[in-house]
């Protein structure tokens, strides 16, 4: 493939001047004539028997236009699905109504909702309904949840298990086990992935309005995939699909938590058709702490197998994840296929042997929060590996490199039995230690430390799947649809462009870099391109953005559609110029015979002319437009080398993060800038686990982080500038040889972090492990349960 | 988060807004910047019938130096005290401490007669205002008081103004010649507020501390003056190991508060640890 002049550009995002000069449209921005104000009552229990609800006061509030329960939903909205039926797990699917009719499970779980002229008079009226709650025994803890009398929240689903899903080779593992315990090491380590709140800057909101005269409905909300919004929506209100418009206009960042089919929606809609009023709802940041989805809540016991010469044989587990109250609809595939199948990593570890339940409690439902399940895989892998090198006292950077895939095995089929398209994990490691100086750096933590700080240098090198995915493959693992991606690009008379993608960005650039790759397929000025996303009404059936699959499969799309395009120029050229079409040259925006580049005929010219159609080559249609729809044939795995250098105050044990090198390989590069803009933020919400973030819950089930005056979202000062750079192996199977790096940054930087701390403790002597978020008093605890006395140097 | 109703008064002149105060009682709060009390009222803990908006009310803000005291007025934002010429020059420690609260919109609209009125007990300003021996003065329906830091304030939330009167004015005393000042803080990852915070106003004298002043915030469940720490300072030669020594009894005699974030036992060494640095810093800037 020609690199040309934009694909590889550093160019400036085009969406940006309208996100950050304030001239954006949002949801709740949304202002249409006869606008009607929704609030969604919700428990303040965790569990509870609802005996009664009272809604007659709130009725006569002033400006309250209608007062609905769960009752009055039943029949009419048909309980929110799960759309991922992971199988051969014994996966329980509960119902889980819209609105609570006899049983609320998480506190925020919807009991009633008030349509009001305004939002306030919406807010007082929700504050007047009465509701006598029977509370009954929470569990919140996903362990607990499955232990003998626990407190069950579904009627048929025994121990609240809601699957269990097993992985690998038992026989094969237990082999290994066995050799190591007798000539090698086994180490056995629990690990815990707190739960995380996604915490997009935008909270979600929905409007509603259904025209009873057409039956049409269109809903503005607050989605990352308004195609599968749409299907769901239907299967959930019974309204036919063509009659269902989704648009998602600008989206304040979703990070996962704006995949889900939420209650919501579905109440929103079902208020705008009862009253016949047009209904917007906006969920307060309160709320969306309590009611849009959580993340991650891991508990993993897991052992390593490995030899004295640091080469890992086996590896033997279980994970409790922590599902929340009911199915989100991505919910049991997170755990499952987007974790247990990257378990191994980068690693030529043979055997595996690995079980994960999925458990109910009583808790806000778990989903896709950024990096999705391999975040939680990487985690595991990468501390592990460190364990072994500290048990074996080897440098942790070396042990990888034992045990990395060997360049020459690509495609390469890992334990779990996914096919690896391409890798080089090597030179992406060397560049980082490089950039950092590690050898320095060992050095100078053999002095010791520094002023009472001591030193610490974590690796971690990481792979991860991305552009998902191939329909079949992911239809076999229980996802209930495709995940192929449509475009069409459509080229005007005055050959300006519209581009339409089946995905729907909403803060990741693919405004920029989609219009860079038509631009270069089409000679067009960038300036000339419109990307449009996020409208059913005008966009073909896609999939959406998640799973670091726009560009991967969302671009590959575009690229073969602007192909077709450019194909049928080339016919119309040939025809114009009176050649062969084989002897037709495109550059630049210009086609013109082999040899004669100064007779051309300009795209500009080629498309009006496409338009007027008066001199058509025979056989060829009028207008200047194709559609593709690209179903991969296999997912990528992007991959790459961070390195944490922190330092632990070892008189509070704060960690002071240092410096930052992350080398990722994520294919070809479009944009240089918006990749690096993706690291960051990537890197930002994966260093906040390590160090700051973690949803709490009482015993009771309130959540006690319930407002960011208590749940630590990261800010800029906490981070030193990040270092970051690349290496670049292409994806073989995808049209734009990229990979994905949406997700990249959380996924390394956790266990980079983690590692860096346990790293500059055990230069200390101490090897307590240490849970995240590694809060000043853990480190501080660890550090005075072993005391010594730091020196000042 | 959307507040219960209100009704807003805007009165023009303190005596107005005293008036308003006594017309509703409990039903009134006053509003100044805003950044305590809109939050909590956004989260309903709060709900006020009645707002008395004194932001503007002229004479209220600003900064001057008169004679060994330095004046500042009720609604001087935290960033004009982070900023000020003459404070930095005469009362170093109020501005070092206006700089480390919360973020830069929160310093552009709190002002520090709210901080001191809120009381909030992990706030910054109480801690500088006790180790400096600062004077609150209130207005109310009899006249104008002056209150001494170490009475004003009561427990958490609570001060010693009656709800009718009003801060005009705080007043902290100019820097003496051989002393120092610092304040050193850990801020909670979240909110920013003082996990643990420290003012030390330390006096040299032939390289001995002649007399040290600590004020303590976000242990406790009020800002306090850790004495303890402060008659172990005395006489001592300030080093490392005895500053450790005299900052170990800086949580004594306090309840020591523990929250997800912090134990009430890890306050407590906090507080000896931000105390000791604060001593240090402060003894190291005596002139
Ligand atoms: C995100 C965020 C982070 C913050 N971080 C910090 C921090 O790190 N450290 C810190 O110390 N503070 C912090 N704050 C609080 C901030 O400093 C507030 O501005 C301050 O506590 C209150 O000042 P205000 O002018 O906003 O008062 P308001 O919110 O207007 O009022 C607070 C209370 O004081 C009363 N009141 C106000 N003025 C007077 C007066 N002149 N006389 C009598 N009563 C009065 C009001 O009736 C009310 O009860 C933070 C606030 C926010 C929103």
């Amino acid at each position: 493939m020609a690199v040309s002049k934009l694909f590889g550009a550093k160019i400036k995002r085009r969406e940006d001047p309208r996100l950050i000069t304030g001239r954006a449209t949002y949801t709740d921005d949304m202002q249409i004539s006869g606008l009607a104000y929704a609030e969604i009552v919700r428990s303040p229990h965790a569990h509870a028997r609802i005996k009664r609800i009272d809604v007659e006061a709130a009725r006569r509030q002033p400006g309250v236009v209608a007062v609905f329960t769960g009752k009055d939903l039943q029949g009419v909205i048909n309980p929110i699905p799960t759309a991922w039926l992971i199988p051969n797990a014994d996966l329980k699917t509960p119902p889980h109504p819209a609105l609570a009719v006899d049983t609320v499970r998480y506190v925020g779980d919807g009991v009633a909702v008030v349509v009001a002229e305004d939002r306030y008079a919406a807010r007082d009226a929700a504050a007047q309904v009465r509701v006598d709650y029977e509370i009954l025994p929470a569990v919140v803890d996903q362990q607990q949840a499955m232990a003998a009398g626990a407190p069950l929240l579904h009627a048929d689903v025994p121990n609240n298990q809601a699957f269990k899903w097993a992985l690998g080779n038992g026989e094969a593992t237990a082999a290994a086990f066995k050799e190591a315990a007798r000539d090698g090491v086994v180490i056995a380590q629990r690990f815990l992935n707190q739960r995380l709140i996604p915490n997009a800057m935008e909270t979600r909101s929905v409007v509603a309005r259904y025209n009873s005269g057409s039956g049409d409905l269109t809903v503005w909300y607050t989605t990352q995939n308004p195609h599968i919004a749409r299907f769901l929506m239907s299967v959930v209100t019974g309204l036919p699909e063509h009659k269902i418009r989704i648009v998602a206009p600008e989206v304040g960042g979703g990070f996962g938590s704006k995949i889900p089919f939420y209650a919501d929606e579905a109440i929103v809609v079902f208020c705008a058709r009862k009253t016949g009023r047009p209904v917007k709802w906006t969920e307060d940041r309160r709320e969306n702490y309590l009611t849009t989805i959580h993340g991650r809540d891991h508990i993993t016991d897991l052992e390593v197998a490995a030899r004295r010469d640091g080469t890992i044989t086996a590896l033997r587990g279980k994970t409790w994840a922590n599902l929340g109250a009911y199915l989100s609809t991505a919910g049991p595939g997170i755990p499952t296929i987007l974790h247990g199948l990257m378990l191994t990593g980068c690693y030529t570890i043979p055997n595996l042997d690995y079980v994960v339940y999925g458990v109910f409690t009583n808790t806000t439902p778990v989903d896709a929060y950024r990096g999705a399940g391999r975040p939680e895989a990487t985690y595991l892998i990468e501390r592990i590996v460190d364990l072994v090198a500290a048990k074996l006292t080897l440098d942790p950077a070396d042990v990888r490199r034992k045990n990395f895939i060997p360049p020459d095995k690509f495609p390469y089929t890992s334990a779990e039995g996914l096919a690896y398209d391409s890798g080089n994990y090597g030179p992406a490691l060397d560049k980082a230690l490089a950039a950092v100086d590690y050898r320095r750096l060992r050095e100078e933590q053999k002095r010791g430390p520094r002023n009472g700080k001591l030193l610490g240098i974590g690796l971690s090198t990481y792979v991860e799947i991305c552009g998902l995915g191939p329909s079949s493959v992911v239809g076999s693992t229980g996802f209930q649809g495709g995940l192929w991606e449509s475009a069409v690009v459509r080229l005007h008379p005055t050959a300006k462009a519209t581009v339409f993608t089946g995905t729907s960005p909403h803060g990741q650039g693919e405004e920029t870099t989609f219009a860079q790759v038509v631009a270069d397929e089409l000679g067009l000025p960038i300036d000339d391109i419109e990307v449009v996303h996020g409208d059913t009404a005008a966009v073909p059936m896609g999939w959406g953005t998640y799973g670091s699959r726009t560009t991967v499969v969302g671009g590959a799309a575009i690229v073969l559609a602007a192909r077709r395009v450019r194909e049928k120029a080339a016919k119309i050229a040939a025809h114009l110029l009176e050649a062969a079409e084989k002897d037709i040259v495109f550059d630049q925006g210009r086609f013109y015979v082999r040899g004669s580049p100064d007779k051309a005929k300009t795209i500009q010219e080629v498309t009006l002319q496409a338009y007027l159609a008066w001199n058509l080559p025979p056989g060829v249609e009028p207008a200047l437009e194709a559609s593709a729809f690209y179903d991969p044939t296999n997912f990528t795995f992007p991959f790459g080398s961070h390195v944490a250098v922190v330092e632990v105050d070892a008189e509070t044990g704060q960690v002071a993060l240092k410096r930052y090198v992350a080398i990722d390989d994520c294919g070809r590069v479009i944009n240089p800038l918006i990749v690096d803009g993706q690291v960051h933020g990537g890197l930002v919400q994966g260093i906040a686990q390590a160090l700051y973030e973690g949803a709490a819950y009482g015993r009771d089930g309130q959540l006690i982080t319930g407002t960011m005056a208590d749940y630590a979202v990261p800010k800029a000062h906490m981070f030193p500038t990040f270092e970051t750079g690349r290496t670049e192996t292409p994806s073989p199977h995808n049209p734009l040889g990229v990979k994905g790096v949406g997700e990249t940054g959380t996924i390394a930087s956790t266990p980079a972090v983690v590692n860096a701390v346990a790293d500059a403790l055990r230069s200390y002597g101490i090897t307590t492990h240490l849970d995240m978020p590694l809060t000043p008093e853990r480190a501080w605890n660890a550090i005075h349960g072993q005391r010594r006395e730091v020196k000042a140097r | 988060m959307i507040p219960a109703a209100f009704e807003y008064f805007s009165p023009q002149s303190v005596k107005e807004a005293i008036g308003l105060l006594e017309k509703h009682g409990d039903d009134a709060k006053i509003l100044a910047g805003g950044h305590s009390l809109l939050p909590i009222m956004k989260l309903r803990l709060a709900q006020p019938k009645v707002i008395v908006d004194i932001g503007r009310i002229s004479g209220l803000s600003g900064i001057k130096a008169d004679g060994q005291k330095v004046a500042i007025g009720a609604l001087t934002t935290h960033d004009a005290i982070e900023r000020d010429a003459v404070l930095k020059e005469k009362c170093p420690l109020l501005a070092e401490t206006a700089a480390v609260i919360g973020d830069m919109q929160v310093r552009n609209r709190g002002t520090i007669g709210g901080s001191a009125a809120h009381a909030d007990p992990a706030a910054d300003y109480p801690a500088a205002l006790l180790a400096l021996g600062a004077e609150i003065v209130a207005i109310g329906p009899k006249g104008t008081r002056t209150i001494p830091a170490g009475e004003f304030f009561v427990e958490m939330l609570t001060t010693a103004l009656k709800p009718t009167e009003i801060i005009t004015e705080l007043r902290v005393p100019v820097l003496a010649r051989g002393t120092g000042a610092a304040y050193q803080k850990h801020p909670h990852p979240a909110s920013g507020y003082a996990v643990v915070g420290v003012a030390a106003v330390v006096t040299m004298s032939g390289g001995k501390c002649q007399s040290a002043a600590i004020g303590v915030t976000g242990v406790a469940g009020k800002p306090y003056r850790a004495t303890a720490v402060e008659k172990a300072l005395i006489g001592q030669s300030l080093d490392e190991t005895t500053a450790a020594k005299a900052a170990a009894h800086a949580a004594e005699g306090v309840d020591p508060q523990g929250d997800l974030y912090a134990s009430g036992q890890f306050r407590a060494h906090l507080a000896s640890v931000y105390t000791k640095r604060a001593v240090l810093l402060a003894a190291s800037r005596a002139k």
